[in-house]
């Protein structure tokens, strides 16, 4: 009993746990079953810390077709027969042993989330966050984490359309790498991770299966630390081509009708992706670990069951279509064997050979592990006291700042990323890179697909509530822009040890923040993903909430767009205007200062701001919008001079609607739900009226004019000035990726 | 006019292929795949863009052995229409359909956007649409479009009119700026002696529509579409 004791607490396993799976056992379990137990009851496998907080989301909605925990990915109707599949996986740990490796498989585990479930993936997007970007060991995470995500997009022939980086210390040497796929599929070809069937065959196939891996999950759920490098053999390695086969094949198999049930193996790969299969149909499973192709010599059914050899799939084949299933893999040049039957009862037995390797209940394995109520423990938030806001300088020069925040990493253009990532294929995509949000057409329909990949470390970290809420606001205010209706979320949740009281109050309030988000916005959830023990020697990282959220425009002519049109259009902002510095990248760039309060969440009126763009889209009364974010106002415009195709800039009008605001606070404050919009001089009226409608201040505070950003006697800067600043802070720090 | 869109383990622009020459310019097209042999009657042949075979070896490389391969040499041999697009241009190199190789892009890195390219040649089967020294817009998606010859080829080529498409300034101009992958001579897309195959990086397919912002590729297939006609 001790020794077997010592291996199960080795493998992450408590004696609480032990002793319970003993018990339903009636004997100890062997040193393989052990190992199962470690891994499915694993944070990153069993959601042990962070399901009762989950419970919080919303997770109904007319739309949704598979809800969260029902499948690899949420499901959505999108009308005219069509469905949307999305989700969002985080590959931290990896990513920051190996940056290159660990951002491409992540990538790969993403879509292959996604095809299982029937869908043909078609947009990949990412959020991205890293320390210092002149620190060089950054800048080699930096070309490595891009590197491998568009290697493994591009050679799958997945366009990668959009997301975020962001740059702050607190990431130094734990970076963040969440990728996010979009598939879509006719509604009536879902198909799920399910099997059915008694005596049904269990199809093997992909990769051989090897050590690398090994433990993947359970490396995922411990914290970084000087010794992590040894985990290298953790890390997978990717094969996009082998997955490009495999997405062919399946979808392929698919059409042909003969699948009950698809899985990925991903995490704790065969023994995860069987035996949930067989929990989620109610059924049991007789696998054979003798069948299971295999690339290293001598590896016991352990390492078998727990490899996380990347791109392999778990199939339940219709039983009497075996010859048509192995036809389509053969054409596909895919190695594909049956492992085993799907069986009555609720028997997970794994043989190797003629002897028995395991020998457990599905239900123990998959819906015993523990659940913990961690203890949750409130952090005082540091904030800008009054009296330090009103000593706070006022710069000389506006100018100079807003010179700053364009080269600052966070806010200036991610050109030097995207244009490493094959935007294009598959010709869909509308709207590329670099705008609100991305937009890809939807063939044979009038519709377009609104994607966006957006999330809140900074105001997380300042109040947990606020920056839960933010993180799904300024989603739907990313969608809003383009003049689409946001329509569910997915999310990646980035937080450090759930242990620490502290770290998971910041959790809960965060999720308690989205949630209610979610609510109002009447946006629900559909899956997600939650990486915990995002620390490093010097502590937990910014607790970083991410939010995948997509959305849909009826009409893809009437896509809005972030660029100046032309001279002599109003230019309009919507939303209140208030003194709310705090948080902001202006506080942090200018004054080295990472203070709240975070800005204040309205969600009526980000509802309502939402209602509005979609009824001035509708209208064709906007010539341009662009939502308030980063950097405040005076970086919103700067980016519609600077992304106006005609170099469009504006002149800021004098005149009450500044409300005796300081310059501060109305060029850089980051107020929630705000936005930018231009209107030809003609329908000023008409868009002023329809905010008011909406019950929602708005005023004109200039004109697209010249070729320059003009605030007299405070700010004046040239539209080709800026764009420099913007456009070259990657290579300034990177160098060149190619010229021009 | 029927057109056959080949397809290898790997290829991933085999769809846009078929929408544009489909929807967008009504032709009869449909996907050949790679075990396939004895293709017969098709009109004009075209190799999409992708990995093939995951261009783990050289891009190209193991594409070129094919089963489908013999016949599309055959079918160029014999006057046939073919069309190279980007990883089909890399596998017409390494079938030696035409001249040249492929090394990395000067930056080492993978690079997607539009670029702008002059028209060398306006009087091929596959440019009579253009305008000689037009400059045109187009998106390259790729790692490795470092075209490179030597100098005796380069020469031919030059002087037989072969070389279709160059990285030019939005002037006309052949300058190192504007050269995005260090191609020689600013090499972005050439023809056989013959001037019945084609293979060139950027991807027309892609620039075939004015919503995804540019119409300029479409001339190229409807050049073609004309040139047989007449």
């Amino acid at each position: 009993m001790m020794m077997e004791q010592n291996v199960a607490q080795s493998l992450g396993l408590t004696e609480e746990a032990f002793m319970k799976i003993a018990g339903v056992l009636g004997r100890e379990p062997n040193v393989t079953e052990l190992g199962m137990f470690g891994v499915m009851y694993s944070e990153h496998c069993s959601y042990a810390s962070s399901k009762p907080v989950l419970k919080v989301f919303p997770t109904e909605g007319s739309r949704l077709l598979v809800r969260a925990g029902e499948g690899d990915a949420g499901v959505i109707d999108i009308g005219e027969g069509l469905a949307l599949v999305f989700k969002i996986e985080s590959h931290n740990h990896p990513s920051a042993v190996e940056p290159f490796q660990g951002a491409a498989t992540g990538v790969g585990g993403i879509i292959r989330d996604v095809f299982t479930m029937g869908a043909r993936p078609i947009a990949l997007l990412n959020s991205l966050r890293f320390g210092r970007l002149e620190s060089p060991r950054t800048q080699q995470l930096v070309r490595g984490v891009v590197g491998g995500i568009g290697f493994y997009g591009n050679v799958m022939g997945i366009p990668t359309v959009g997301g975020e980086v962001v740059f702050d210390e607190t990431y130094d040497g734990n970076p963040l790498v969440n990728a996010m796929c979009v598939g879509v599929m006719k509604a009536e070809e879902l198909t799920r991770a399910r099997a059915e069937g008694e005596h049904n065959p269990v199809f093997y196939v992909g990769a051989t299966t090897g050590r690398d891996g090994l433990g993947g999950a359970s490396f995922a759920s411990r914290d970084l630390s000087e010794a992590s490098s040894a985990d290298r053999p953790a890390v997978q390695v990717g094969d996009p081509f082998l997955e490009k086969l495999l997405l062919e094949a399946c979808l392929e198999l698919i059409q042909e009708g003969v699948v009950v049930s698809m899985k990925d193996m991903g995490a704790a790969g065969l023994v995860c992706s069987t035996s949930e299969s067989a929990a989620a149909g109610g059924v049991g499973m007789k696998i054979d670990l003798e069948k299971v192709p295999r690339r290293a010599q001598g590896m016991t059914p352990y390492e078998i069951l727990l490899s996380e050899s990347q791109e392999r799939m778990l199939l339940v084949i219709r039983k009497g279509e075996e010859q048509r299933a192995r036809r389509i893999f053969e054409k596909w040049d895919l190695e594909a064997v049956e492992i085993g039957r799907v069986t009555d009862g609720d028997r997970f037995l794994v043989m190797n050979g003629s002897e028995v390797a395991a020998d457990v209940p599905v239900s123990l394995l998959t819906r015993g592990a523990p659940v913990y109520e961690r203890e949750a423990r409130e952090v005082p938030q540091p904030v800008l006291s009054d009296e330090e806001r009103r000593k706070l300088p006022q710069p000389r020069d506006w100018g100079a700042v807003l010179d700053r925040l364009l080269d600052s990493p966070t806010i200036a253009s991610k050109r030097w990323v995207w244009e490493q990532y094959d935007h294009m294929v598959r010709t869909n995509t509308v709207v590329p890179p670099g705008a609100d949000a991305a937009v890809l057409r939807l063939k044979g329909t009038r519709m377009a697909l609104a994607v966006t990949c957006d999330g809140s470390g900074r105001y997380t970290a300042l109040d947990p509530y606020r920056g839960g809420l933010l993180a799904v606001a300024e989603s739907y205010r990313n969608l809003a822009a383009c003049g689409a209706e946001p329509l569910a979320i997915t999310n990646g949740l980035n937080f450090g040890n759930p242990q620490k009281p502290e770290v998971f109050w910041q959790f809960k309030r965060c999720v308690e923040g989205m949630a209610e988000a979610c609510r109002v916005l009447e946006t629900p959830v559909t899956g997600g993903n939650v990486s915990f023990y995002n620390e490093n020697p010097a502590g937990a990282v910014d607790p970083t909430p991410i939010v995948g959220m997509v959305g849909i425009l009826r009409d893809a002519d009437r896509i809005l767009t972030t660029g100046f049109k032309e001279q002599g259009d109003v230019v309009l902002l919507v939303g209140h205007l208030r003194d709310e510095i705090g948080a902001s990248e202006y506080l942090k760039v200018i004054f080295g200062r990472k203070l709240g309060p975070v800005p204040m969440v309205n969600l009526p009126e980000e509802k309502a701001l939402g209602s509005l763009m979609l009824d001035l889209a509708g209208r064709g009364l906007v010539r341009s919008s662009h939502d308030l974010s980063e950097g405040g106002l005076a970086v919103a415009l700067a980016e519609c001079a600077i992304k106006s195709s005609e170099g469009v800039g504006v002149k800021i009008e004098a005149g009450h609607w500044t409300q005796g605001l300081g310059w501060d606070a109305l060029l850089f404050g980051e107020g929630a739900g705000r936005m930018l919009l231009t209107a030809k001089q003609e329908h000023e009226k008409e868009v002023l009226e329809a905010a008011s409608r909406h019950g929602l201040p708005a005023r004109r505070i200039g004109i697209c004019h010249g070729r320059e950003i003009l605030i007299e006697r405070v700010l004046q800067r040239s539209v080709e000035e800026m764009r420099h600043l913007y456009e070259g802070a990657f290579t300034r720090r990177l160098g060149e990726t190619h010229v021009r | 006019m029927k057109f056959g869109v080949i397809v290898f383990p790997g290829t991933k622009c085999d769809h846009d292929c078929l929408q544009v020459l489909r929807e967008v310019l009504g032709q009869e097209a449909r996907p050949v795949w790679h075990k396939e042999t004895g293709l017969a009657g098709f009109d004009c042949l075209v190799l999409p863009g992708g990995f093939s075979y995951g261009d783990y070896l050289r891009t190209g490389a193991i594409a070129r052995f094919s089963p489908v391969m013999e016949t599309v040499i055959q079918y160029a041999e014999r006057g046939g229409a073919v069309i190279g697009i980007c990883n089909g241009f890399q596998i017409l190199l390494e079938a030696g359909l035409l001249p040249g190789a492929m090394l990395r892009n000067r930056t080492l890195s993978f690079i997607c956007r539009d670029v702008t390219l002059r028209v060398d040649n306006a009087q091929t089967l596959f440019s009579s649409l253009y305008r000689a020294g037009e400059v045109i817009r187009m998106p390259i998606a790729h790692g490795e479009g470092n075209y490179y010859a030597d100098s005796e080829t380069l020469a031919r080529l030059l002087g037989r009119r072969q070389i279709v498409l160059r990285y030019a300034s939005p002037e006309g101009e052949l300058t190192e700026r504007d050269n995005p992958n260090g191609s020689l001579a600013s090499i972005a897309g050439i023809v056989n002696e013959r001037g019945n195959v084609l293979g060139l990086m950027p991807h027309p397919e892609r620039a075939s529509e004015a919503a995804l912002g540019g119409e300029d590729g479409r001339r190229l297939f409807e050049s073609l579409i004309h040139s047989l006609k007449t």
